[in-house]
């Protein structure tokens, strides 16, 4: 059995530990970005009394003449087209519905869906017309911020490690052991309730570890980010991931082989 | 306990997880989560502590005053508990639906401290059936990570330990007259000693095996847990029962064995996180609520 307990360390700042040079221009909502009226504004900024002034905190990027500030942490925006992880709250209770979806969908149950439309007031409305989107059956979910999940082309992804992962951009990752049969994917109504293997466990546990220490470090959730930090974690243990300082560890290792690819 | 929906599928695989000892986040059904413990953070209480196991937060504080000793114990003084669960650690803790969990903990606490060697309460008595010392043990659940019992009386410990009560003398004059004269110096205390304060294990019951350190993940998959409280020698001073679900004697049995050698570890990791921390002295670098 283990057991650890420790003593509370404070938390460095995160450009002291890159080494960064050039410091994040951050803003809290009502800062002023620039006095220059010769930018375009984004989002997460206003135009007030010749001033551009920020509207969300988070850090200010330019890109040519568009100014724009990223936000930290932000509730979910639904856009068209995006894929999402949600779970079922509430369900309408009329005879019709139960009709319908007897059997199929109950109060709790995970879904992948892809937004269809969104509304005026923030309401997204979804759908799960093709066979990859559907009830979830077995896995594990990791609730992080939506900020932190990457735009890509394809949000479902088998990892050669030997799981799956769907990265909702609701900030709902769901991690899965990859079906055997390639007709049968995430997708479809019935869940598969056989036992999971021991290996397929371990794997599926370690990418949980790893998707939570890049969360907390702040590091965009994309396929070869939450690759790169599997690999970087193999020499420890599964549960010692998530001790602050080997979480360090791996994730800087991340980072530096994301630099050296990009570079 | 903070609510957490889960599907049908998703407590199938943590249950398969557990019979096969490997947990979500890869610990044994054995393990504990990682604990962070840090006395004296609020600076106007007699002795203070703040646990963080995992997502699970809890603030301590210990007020020491002095009253009258109760009728049945004269000699002794005696240890109030108040367990307030804050809105912040889960939504349906908002007005008054945080109260019943409360008194639940705080009824639990009364119950394990109930015995004749988990405190020294002679040592609180000042004078018999006039003057003693009370002390008042107020804990605040900040947020709610699932295993809220063992997090609580982890951070009770470290609070008794680290409390600081004046020292009083009682001076009688020609009259009989009893006076209580406090100390000039500030710093002239007695401590508590907390070798026989007890600390609660919670197991949860999931499947055929039982696991230490449920999340609430887990905690929502297991229909019956069993709270014992074990002091660092391996004593069991209460056991009570929760959750509605059965559990056979035998497995009352095991998990009780379970408890007394996880207690055991328990224990000593928090005497020696407690004693390295009063090493550090005076001036160490405290971390509080915004490291």
């Amino acid at each position: 059995m283990a057991m650890e307990m420790r003593l509370p360390v404070a938390r460095k700042p995160l450009s002291e530990s890159l080494g960064r040079e050039t410091k994040k221009h951050l803003v809290v909502p009502g800062d002023t970005i620039t006095t220059d009226t010769g930018f375009m504004r984004g989002h997460g900024t206003y135009m007030g009394e010749e001033k551009l002034i920020a509207s969300v905190a988070g850090s200010v990027e330019r890109v040519n003449k568009l100014v724009c500030v990223k936000a930290l942490k932000t509730r979910y925006h639904g856009e068209v087209g995006d894929i999402v992880v949600g779970r079922i709250t509430e369900r309408r209770r009329s005879a019709k519905d139960e009709l319908a979806m007897r059997g199929f969908l109950q109060e709790g149950d995970l879904i992948s869906a892809e937004v269809q439309a969104v509304f005026s007031d923030g309401a997204v409305s979804l759908h799960t017309r093709s066979l990859k989107y559907g009830k979830l059956g077995q896995g594990v979910l990791v609730q992080v911020s939506p900020s932190l999940v990457k735009r890509q082309k394809t949000h479902f992804h088998d990892l050669p490690c030997g799981a799956s992962v769907i990265l909702g951009n609701n900030g709902f990752i769901w991690i899965y052991p990859t079906p055997e049969h390639k007709e049968e994917d995430a997708g479809g109504f019935t869940a598969n309730l056989e036992p999971v293997s021991l290996a397929d466990r371990e794997v599926i546990s370690r990418l949980r570890n790893c998707i939570i220490s890049l969360a907390t470090q702040r590091m965009l959730l994309y396929d070869t980010s939450i690759l790169y930090c599997y690999e970087a974690s193999l020499p420890h243990q599964i549960k010692d991931i998530l001790k602050p300082e080997i979480m360090e560890e791996i994730v800087m290792e991340t980072r530096q082989r994301l630099l050296e690819q990009e570079g | 306990m903070a609510f957490v929906a889960l599907s049908e599928a998703e407590k199938v695989y943590i249950v398969h997880g557990v019979q096969e000892d490997l947990r979500m986040d890869g610990r044994g059904c054995e393990d504990y989560r990682c604990v962070e413990v840090e006395t004296d953070v609020v600076s106007n209480t007699s002795g203070s502590a703040r646990v963080k196991l995992g997502h699970t937060d809890i603030l301590v504080g210990v007020k020491a005053e002095m009253g009258t000793p109760k009728l049945e114990k004269p000699n002794e003084g005696y240890l109030e508990f108040f367990v307030d669960c804050s809105a912040n650690a889960a939504p349906e803790f908002e007005g008054r639906g945080g109260d019943d969990l409360g008194t639940e903990i705080a009824n639990t606490l009364y119950r394990i401290f109930n015995n004749k060697s988990s405190v020294d309460l002679k040592s609180l008595c000042i004078n018999p059936r006039e003057h003693c010392w009370i002390l008042y043990v107020d804990v605040l659940l900040l947020e709610c990570g699932g295993n809220l019992f063992d997090a609580i009386s982890i951070a009770v410990k470290a609070a008794l330990f680290n409390t600081r009560i004046p020292r009083v003398r009682v001076l009688e004059d020609e009259e009989g007259l009893k006076d209580i004269e406090l100390s000039d110096d500030p710093y002239d205390c007695i401590q508590l000693s907390v070798e026989n304060v007890p600390c609660i294990v919670t197991l949860c019951k999931i499947g055929y095996r039982h696991v230490v350190d449920a999340t609430l993940q887990e905690e929502a998959c297991s229909l019956a847990s069993l709270l014992v409280s074990v002091t660092s020698k391996g004593v069991v001073t209460c056991m009570r029962k929760a959750g509605k679900g059965s559990l056979d004697p035998e497995s009352i049995f095991e998990m009780m064995e379970t408890s007394k050698r996880v207690g055991k570890v328990l224990h000593t990791s928090l005497q020696s996180v407690l004693h390295k921390e009063e090493s550090l002295g005076p001036k160490r670098q405290k971390v509080g609520f915004l490291g």
